[in-house]
């Protein structure tokens, strides 16, 4: 528990109970599920899996960005490093990662939107169809972009 | 008589001896190195709950298995466990509706082990008092009563039963020790909502923290487990909503409520 909160709280102040929850919990250590239950699949619910369908894509997000940086300072080393790379851009292996890409954002977005809105109090028990018709809008735009990415490859 | 190794366990149920099903339980005791699963085979009728099932092995096959258990009408909130990954109340989960031969029982995650399914619970009231509102609460009035001034209507943050399913249940929790959690936040929203006698402001502004209301992340995993349809989520995010109204009234220059 936070121990900014225990201390600032009428009880904390008092030393009422949070002593007598060191002492009592310090032998035994909780059972914590910690990070690596966040890749647990078993009991998990929808809005568990926004969860994780959320960090997931928001790291994959983030490793992107850098690749992205990485590829563009190929643009200072010419034109000739630069055109090399777009060739290998065109291979199917490539648009496919593309393809990967474009579901991240989608996901990661528009579960941007829901988060946000239950974040604010806002249709928080609407959360799980919000959920689900954000997906089906997520995997109709991904599906019409795949199909376009594949026509130019 | 009933064979020990194979009791034909019954309940109230006329569907005996039942049908067979395999309790893999959890077990632990002060010193042991690691915890482990112990198997027992058990008949159940059809009626028949997990809770049911744990005192059988205790009063039948194991006496050693220690369980925590009071009202057996989920009120209490003393025997939540988790039951095949699903926090679960086990005097209200029957044991054929979890529709699998094998079931396992485990205590609820991320509270410290005192033996076998029992967890030390004095982490989870102390997080109660951490918001100022004393655990131990007045009888509340009956459901027809009258409103107190300024509350449009009761709302069900009261049924809270104490059981932890939502720590247990809350991705958050799991890996952040210092996060309030579920429970103590759904308690301090019930109480800016109804103060009696407490500061609102007070409450609002103590879990206005990164490791209060800002520290979910909305996987909604504690109002699906919560077994009182409480709706913790639902709270933190209205917390959430008055907090922000709050902050936004104070930038703009006005007095906080």
């Amino acid at each position: 528990m936070s121990e900014r909160l225990v201390e600032q709280s009428p009880a904390g102040r008092e030393g009422v109970d949070s002593a007598a929850v060191q002492r009592r919990t310090d032998g035994a250590s909780p059972r914590r599920r910690g990070v690596a239950s966040w890749g647990d699949p078993r009991g998990r619910r929808l809005g568990g899996w926004a969860f994780v369908l959320h960090r997931v894509t928001g790291l994959g997000i983030l490793i992107y960005l850098f690749l992205h940086l990485a590829v563009l300072s190929l643009l200072a080393r010419g034109p000739s490093a630069w055109d090399d790379f777009v060739s290998i851009a065109l291979s199917p292996f490539f648009l496919f990662f593309d393809v990967v890409l474009i579901f991240g954002l989608l996901a990661h977005g528009l579960n941007g939107i829901r988060v946000t809105l239950v974040g604010f109090g806002l249709v928080v028990d609407r959360q799980k169809a919000m959920f689900v018709a954000l997906m089906v809008l997520g995997a109709i735009i991904l599906i019409v972009a795949a199909l376009r990415i594949f026509e130019v490859g | 008589m009933t064979d020990v190794m194979d009791p034909g366990f019954d309940t109230h149920s006329t569907e005996a001896p039942g049908r067979p099903f395999r309790f893999r339980v959890f077990r632990y005791k002060q010193g042991d190195r690691a915890p482990h699963f112990e198997e027992f085979s058990l008949h159940v009728a059809e009626d028949t709950t997990v809770l049911d099932a744990l005192t059988a092995i205790r009063n039948r096959l194991d006496p050693t298995l220690v369980l925590r258990h009071s009202c057996f009408h989920a009120s209490c909130g003393t025997c939540g466990l988790r039951v095949n990954d699903r926090e679960a109340m086990a005097c209200v989960t029957k044991v054929v509706d979890l529709k699998s031969p094998v079931i396992k029982v485990e205590p609820i995650a991320n509270q410290a082990l005192v033996a076998d399914l029992v967890t030390d619970m004095v982490d989870f009231y102390a997080r109660f008092n951490a918001i100022g509102r004393a655990f131990v609460q007045a009888v509340a009035g009956p459901p027809d009563a009258a409103t107190p001034e300024g509350v449009g209507h009761y709302s069900r943050f009261e049924n809270c039963i104490e059981c932890g399913l939502c720590l247990s249940a809350c991705p958050i929790v799991a890996s952040d020790p210092r996060y309030l959690g579920p429970a103590a936040l759904a308690a301090a929203w019930r109480a800016v909502e109804e103060p009696r006698g407490l500061d609102p402001n007070a409450i609002l502004q103590l879990t206005d923290d990164e490791q209060g209301s800002w520290r979910c992340h909305a996987a909604f995993e504690c109002s699906e487990a919560c077994p009182a349809n409480v709706d913790p989520a639902g709270a933190i995010m209205l917390l959430r909503q008055r907090q922000v109204g709050e902050q936004l009234r104070s930038m703009l220059g006005g007095r906080r409520r």
